[in-house]
């Protein structure tokens, strides 16, 4: 589950990221979060992975209170977050199967683990018989599911979706998100940050739409109606 | 899922990203070579010139004059009380007869010294020490002896011979440590210009829940291994360039009388000091460029 409670965030340049946001997430839903560039989404997203700390306000992920989470909880608490990026964010050098050993070998999963979770997770994306490939030599789609696959892997409580479907074409689009919506029925909660208004149209998941640093609507079974906002 | 630390996988980890990322790993080598090879010839050439500096010091002397109403077995008799002197290396006992005949040997020709009387030359004692610096204590002591008339010796050489072996020591000290903190410095930045192409490896682990300790230990064992195989080229390379400049000088004929140590009894300390060497500015260096990588 996650809270946000009155959260404000400013950077070092003066920029107001956020201005008061306020939302819950709780356990096993779906949830899109959209908004235009620079309205506060990526921030909202590096709030919850711990990688910048709001000026104000309570945050809490996952039984975590990040208000006064010591450095040394931080991994830990990340464990519990699965995260996906727009650009994928693969190691080149490395196989598929080797990428998803790599995601578990950092948390400390033995080899026992690697070989038993491994396979599974490529057989829920469909990457089963690309085990051995390269990510350069899979399409956009393929190494989006990778990413999906590799956020999996470590069994998190919640994936995090950053514009996972930016470099893909409508119908990788919306297989992308099909996934991620049957990753949702296994049981995960899903927060996925979009431009793509079709996409989220097509769903009818819950909407959070942000702008100048602030929520504007939030509806579940909502949707993507705002034309200023895209 | 517990954090174990398993030190066989983190080896692995690093040696293989030597391979992996091999360019860089061969410049990082290159440079703990370069830097361990210009430290170490300069620390040879140190050692070489306070070897030489401590020969030429035992060389010096001072003459301990003897009384005149001593004969001449009851004043070679003052051999052991001198001897027994710390600081004292030996002294050589020399009659007023062969001091005569030295004297005129050396001044043969000048009619201002020649027939000079016999009885202007006493026994004496030229004696030799184990520490210059110590010369005016000694000295002192010597003429404490029952029997010895008085001393004379150079304290402006002996003086010299201090303050240049002192320069020299601290000179090759500041330039070593210098040496060492530059080494460190490009190394590090070396490690670190490799570990900034795997900044993105570094931020995934992270975002995947991976400690601190898990992301660095592969990078503290991959500059272990670097530092390592970089100390254990560069005695080599050390070895031989050593032994053929000891060897050109031995037979030039205009450098002959520079004395070389012989690389042998070195061998060991110089590979164990490599080897140090090249762990500290392997591992420090890693460690110091993974730091900033950390921050995610």
């Amino acid at each position: 589950m996650i809270r946000l409670i009155d959260i404000q965030k400013s950077y070092d340049n003066g920029t107001k990221a956020l201005k008061g946001v306020s939302m819950r997430i709780d356990d096993g839903e779906f949830v899109f979060l959209v908004g235009p560039s620079g309205s506060g989404k990526s921030t909202i997203i590096k709030l919850i992975t711990a990688e910048v700390a709001p000026i104000a306000g309570r945050l809490m992920v996952n039984g975590y209170n990040l208000n006064n989470i010591r450095p040394r909880q931080v991994p830990y608490m990340r464990r519990t977050l699965g995260v996906i990026f727009q650009d994928f964010r693969l190691i080149e050098k490395k196989t598929v199967r080797e990428n998803l050993t790599f995601a578990m070998r950092a948390v400390g999963a033995s080899p026992r683990e690697i070989r038993k979770r491994i396979p599974y997770v490529l057989d829920l994306v469909g990457l089963d018989r690309k085990g051995d490939c390269r990510p350069n030599e899979l399409s956009g789609g393929e190494q989006q599911r990778v990413a999906i696959a590799r956020a999996l892997v470590n069994n998190p409580q919640m994936i995090i979706a950053d514009e996972p479907t930016g470099n893909l074409d409508p119908t990788r689009s919306l297989e992308i998100m099909m996934l991620l919506e049957r990753i949702n029925e296994l049981g995960t909660t899903v927060l996925v940050v979009t431009h793509e208004r079709e996409l989220v149209d097509r769903f009818t998941k819950r909407v959070v739409a942000i702008e100048n640093g602030r929520i504007i609507s939030d509806e579940t079974g909502g949707y993507y109606n705002n034309e200023a906002t895209i | 899922m517990k954090q174990r630390y398993n030190f066989g996988y983190f080896f692995s980890e690093g040696l293989h990203s030597i391979f992996t990322h091999g360019f860089m790993s061969f410049a990082a080598v290159c440079m703990i070579i370069c830097c361990l090879l210009i430290m170490g010839s300069f620390t040879l050439v140190a050692v070489n010139a306070s070897s030489m500096f401590h020969s030429l010091e035992q060389e010096n002397q001072f003459t301990a004059y003897i009384e005149d109403t001593l004969t001449q077995e009851e004043a070679r008799g003052l051999q052991d009380d001198i001897e027994a002197i710390p600081n004292v290396a030996r002294a050589e006992f020399v009659t007023k007869e062969e001091a005569q005949a030295d004297f005129e040997a050396d001044y043969e020709g000048n009619p201002l010294f020649e027939s000079l009387p016999a009885e202007v030359y006493r026994d004496r004692f030229h004696i030799y020490l184990d520490d210059i610096s110590q010369l005016a204590q000694t000295e002192q002591a010597v003429d404490d002896v029952a029997g010895v008339a008085w001393t004379k010796s150079a304290p402006e050489i002996a003086e010299g011979f201090v303050v240049i072996r002192n320069i020299a020591s601290a000179v090759a000290i500041i330039l070593v440590v210098i040496l060492l903190l530059v080494s460190l410095f490009i190394i590090a930045n070396t490690i670190k210009l490799a570990t900034f192409n795997r900044r993105e490896e570094i931020a995934i682990m992270k975002m995947c829940g991976a400690t601190n300790a898990f992301v660095r230990w592969p990078f503290v064992f991959e500059g272990l291994i670097l530092g390592l195989l970089g100390a254990v080229i560069a005695f080599f390379l050390e070895w031989g360039i050593y032994t053929l400049v000891g060897s050109a000088i031995s037979t030039s004929d205009t450098i002959a009388l520079v004395t070389v140590l012989p690389f042998g009894p070195m061998a060991w300390p110089v590979l164990g000091i490599f080897a140090a060497t090249g762990l500290v500015i392997g591992v420090g260096g890693s460690s110091l460029a993974i730091r900033k990588f950390l921050q995610v």
